[in-house]
């Protein structure tokens, strides 16, 4: 069936630009009735620009879009349902007070004569397609009450119920198994978006890697390897050299950070961290490595006290602070430049000056007796500036005004300059360019030979390599190995993405 | 611009959710940012608009527009301030200009009571229910205690207003803080339960019911100890009293408690950016509730002033038909939130209020009747368009266009072109 003649869907040198950034760069993909094909990428690789514009949220830049060889303009999601294409959303878009029925047939219902909702019709049409692809679901249960895992099902049998021919899904590769066969059967064509390797491998017929917006190579189940399509989707060329000596980590006194079997749950109250222990010494940097959504975001959050862990120790330097808030992690010296500046590191329509004192303000040089000190404030503030070299603003520029880099070296400057003993930096390079990724580097060396312990959390193989002393692999919320920085890429590729528990991290 | 901004859209998108860097604030926190982008042309030329359009619907009633708005500047005693009106029409436009001020005085509070909030992100629908609770703390502290001095007596009074306002709106705010309820609604329902718990205690039977006046559903009278003084005008014919300069001092309190304290920059982060805010270490959820007792201790005071300046009693009607708190909304948009514009914006709406009243309103020139459904219409249409002005900055700040338009914006904005 995969071979089919004619490809159910094609993209065809597809590009799409946001102002000047290209996030799709001349993408070809296609999949054929009963095909399974996997879109493999990192984060921010292009993956979801490329099947918005499949599914009508964007239009592209360039390129054309062919279903069933025929030329389509795709201006709505509308459309894209009535060209048999069905989108099943990785976060759920289901109400969550209806039921499964009045859930699946919306947008789309079923009436009666007058225009009454002919919800028999809906729970029949249910039944009919739960018993089709052996998905069980109770069509009057509501959607709130019933598991994460049925929530994924409807989302799949609305998309089945839409009469699509073309299956666009992120979800979890458990519930797709169940149908894989039937729909495969049908001559559905399935576009798979994943970053995990090892999925891929599991469900897909031919798998595209895209990188930074390109389309790296179309390869063949057969052949391909974890390490294999780990090379294509990490990429090495992009190679930063920053001048790196050794660091010397300071083992004769306490590790300015210590974690001890930590569990920490995320927003949808799931085991995120899930037993994690490390430390990181003075004079060290400690890079955790990891494919997004291993647990990174909430035990950075657990660390820099945004989040409470449901067990385990967090001291830093000789200080418990597990659980007892920002401003405790604060004083205990814990500094955090945050994974996304925009929405969390800065506050944009605040100006520099006020940024600046974000961390610090409840300190005496910024407000004594509940009263701010805006000299003091605006005189540090011009300090920072000079001395992070932050161009295109003083100390009364809106933070909004600053290009991306500027904007980062504003958060950087406030997070050194108050002197922690323990620097978090989370993805401290996201969205920068290359000459701003080099002064990150450069400073975090520095700092980290001024003393102080530097714990990376990065995505970028690259960085991690060029600034870590110890890598860290985190996988599914554990810490699963440790890794000395010329480790191979194959070694640490295969750790973050589970295929093979490495030894036991070594005690620092 | 980077490829942050872009990674945070593309993964919006594909969910078709809305949990990007923006839509991390809330409505109103976004709407109160964009607001603080507009200079002073905006709500001058909003303002001119609704006149405009207030002004053909005078000609269409077949009156003559600028005779009727002369009428009502006229109304309004403005024109005390121009020194060539001397002799009858100078104390007439005094006496006006007092009520005009009176007018004004507690608009400035409840406007207040509203942008407070706006600046935490929060939307204080619930102005007029804390006006009403501190109309009837001041009107009991007022009425009772007639023994006490006069300055003590008027400090208890405002001060008992001001509590009163503060733990209603802080019921809202704690609702938001613990549980997360929505303060539009729990404001509103805030509301209700004011204006019928008043008109509970002031009506028939009610607990506080004046005892002299048995048939009459309103308070005991203000002592004389706690009216407030009288500095312009003849206190028995409502002149002008110092409510006036508490309400100009709570703006300048407004003022420096968002750009000089620790807790102001608490509660703009918290406004502009409440993940940032949590980040710095800001305890969002206790901002909320504390912004939320700052309102309604604005708008407690404004009842106040109302009362111990020259209602001196609480009628019920007075309570089911007052509209000040409401008003406050449309005050705090037009002015933008800022101290300063909250005044202004007062102003104008006070003016509006006594110019159109038919006791000062020629009805050769234009009905009275009509004249005030005008007021209304105006009012109206200020909200309507410093709504749509609010999309139409978003809009226009998108494009090149809107740099001549804006051109006294602050330089600062202009770096970022």
């Amino acid at each position: 069936m995969a071979d089919s003649a004619r490809p159910a869907l094609e993209l065809r040198g597809i590009t799409k630009k946001f102002g000047s950034v290209v996030a799709n760069d001349r993408v070809d993909f296609d999949v054929y009735p009963g095909e399974v094909h996997a879109l493999l990428g990192e984060n921010g690789a292009g993956k979801s620009t490329l099947m918005s514009v499949l599914y009508g949220l964007y239009r592209p830049t360039d390129g054309e879009i062919m279903v069933d060889g025929q030329q389509v303009e795709i201006d709505s999601p509308a459309r894209a349902i009535a060209l048999g294409i069905g989108m099943v959303h990785q976060h759920f878009m289901l109400v969550p007070v209806m039921t499964v029925a009045e859930n699946l047939v919306l947008g789309n219902e079923p009436t009666q004569a007058g225009g009454v909702l002919d919800l028999d019709a809906a729970r029949t049409r249910v039944n009919e397609l739960s018993a089709r692809y052996g998905l069980a679901v109770d069509p009057d249960a509501t959607i709130e009450d019933v598991t994460v895992g049925t929530q994924q099902r409807v989302e799949i049998l609305r998309a089945l119920y839409r009469g699509a021919r073309i299956l666009v899904t992120a979800q979890e590769v458990e519930d797709l198994m169940a149908v894989l066969g039937r729909l495969k059967e049908d001559g559905t064509g399935i576009v798979f978006i994943s970053h995990k390797l090892g999925e891929v491998l599991l469900v897909a017929d031919r798998i595209t890697v895209l990188r930074r917006g390109k389309k790296i190579d179309t390869v063949r189940r057969a052949g391909a390897t974890e390490q294999s399509l780990a090379r294509l989707v990490v990429g090495r060329d992009v190679l930063l050299s920053v001048e790196k000596t050794p660091g010397h980590p300071d083992r004769a006194s306490e590790p300015m950070l210590d974690v001890e079997d930590l569990h920490v749950r995320d927003d949808r109250d799931l085991e995120a961290v899930n037993g994690a222990s490390l430390s990181v010494m003075g004079g060290e940097i400690v890079a955790i490595a990891g494919v997004d959504g291993n647990g990174q975001q909430e035990l950075v959050e657990a660390i820099t006290g945004l989040r409470t862990p449901t067990e385990g120790r967090i001291t830093v330097a000789g200080e418990d602070v597990t659980g007892k808030g920002v401003n405790a992690a604060t004083d205990a010296g814990v500094a955090h430049i945050p994974e996304d500046r925009q929405r969390r590191g800065l506050v944009l329509p605040f100006t520099l000056a006020e940024n600046l004192a974000l961390r610090e303000y409840r300190r005496p040089y910024f407000s004594k007796g509940g009263w701010w000190r805006v000299r003091h404030i605006r005189e540090r503030a011009f300090k920072l500036l000079g001395e992070y070299d932050v161009r295109g603003g003083d100390c009364d520029t809106f933070a909004s005004a600053l290009s991306g880099g500027n904007q980062q070296k504003v958060a950087i400057a406030r997070e050194i300059s108050c002197d922690p003993k323990l620097l978090v930096a989370h993805q401290p390079t996201r969205g920068l360019d290359v000459g701003a990724i080099e002064f990150v580097h450069r400073r975090l060396i520095e700092e980290r030979d001024k003393g102080r312990g530097i714990l990376l959390v990065s995505l970028e193989y690259d960085e991690v390599r060029a600034l870590a002393d110890r890598i860290l692999v985190i996988y599914e919320g554990a810490i699963v190995g440790e890794f000395a920085p010329d480790a191979s890429e194959e070694e640490l590729g295969i750790a973050m993405t589970g295929g093979q528990k490495a030894p036991e991290a070594t005690p620092a | 611009m980077s490829t942050l901004e872009e990674e945070e859209q593309e993964r919006d998108e594909v969910a078709g959710a809305n949990e990007g860097a923006a839509a991390a604030l809330t409505t109103p926190a976004r709407l109160g940012a964009y607001m603080r982008r507009g200079t002073v042309t905006v709500p001058i030329l909003t303002t001119l608009i609704a006149f405009i359009a207030g002004g053909f619907v005078v000609l269409l009633t077949g009156h003559n527009p600028f005779s009727t708005y002369k009428a009502i500047f006229n109304g309004t005693g403005l024109q005390w301030l121009f020194p060539w009106v001397t002799g009858s029409a100078r104390s007439t436009a005094a006496f006006n200009l007092q009520q005009t001020l009176l007018a004004t005085t507690p608009l400035i509070l409840v406007g207040l009571a509203v942008a407070f909030a706006f600046r935490a992100g929060l939307f204080n629908i619930g102005g007029q229910g804390q006006y009403t609770v501190g109309g009837i703390a001041a009107v009991w502290i007022g009425s009772s205690f007639s023994s006490m001095p006069a300055f003590p007596h008027i400090v208890l009074a405002i001060a008992g207003a001001a509590l009163a306002g503060a733990a209603w709106a802080g019921i809202a705010g704690a609702l938001k803080a613990t549980l997360g309820v929505n303060e539009v609604i729990s404001t509103i329902m805030l509301n209700w339960i004011a204006i019928w718990g008043g008109v509970w205690l002031f009506g028939l039977g009610g607990p506080l019911q004046d005892p002299h006046q048995s048939s009459v559903p309103t308070s005991s009278p203000v002592a004389a100890s706690a009216k407030l003084p009288v500095f312009w005008g003849n206190a028995s014919l409502q002149g002008l009293d110092i409510g006036l300069f508490i309400a100009l001092g709570a703006a300048v309190v407004f003022w420096v408690l968002l750009n000089r304290t620790r807790f102001g920059f608490e509660v703009r982060a918290v406004g502009l950016n409440p993940d940032a805010a949590s980040y710095a270490g800001i305890s969002v959820a206790r901002s909320y509730f504390r912004v939320m007792a700052i309102c309604g201790a604005f708008a407690g005071i404004a009842a106040a002033m109302d009362i111990l300046g020259w209602k001196f009693s609480l009628f019920t009607n007075d309570i089911q038909f007052s509209t000040v708190g409401f008003i406050g909304i449309a005050v705090a948009l037009l002015g933008r939130n800022s101290a300063v514009g909250v005044v202004f914006a007062a102003l104008l709406f006070g003016a509006l209020e006594t110019g159109t009243s038919d006791r000062y309103l020629d009805p050769s020139v234009f009905d009275p009747n009509l004249a005030s459904n005008l007021t209304w219409m105006i009012q109206g249409l200020i909200v309507l368009l410093v709504s749509t002005d609010v999309i139409a900055l978003k809009v226009l700040s998108s494009g090149r266009g809107i740099r001549v338009l804006f051109k006294g914006r602050a330089k600062r904005e202009e770096a970022s072109a």
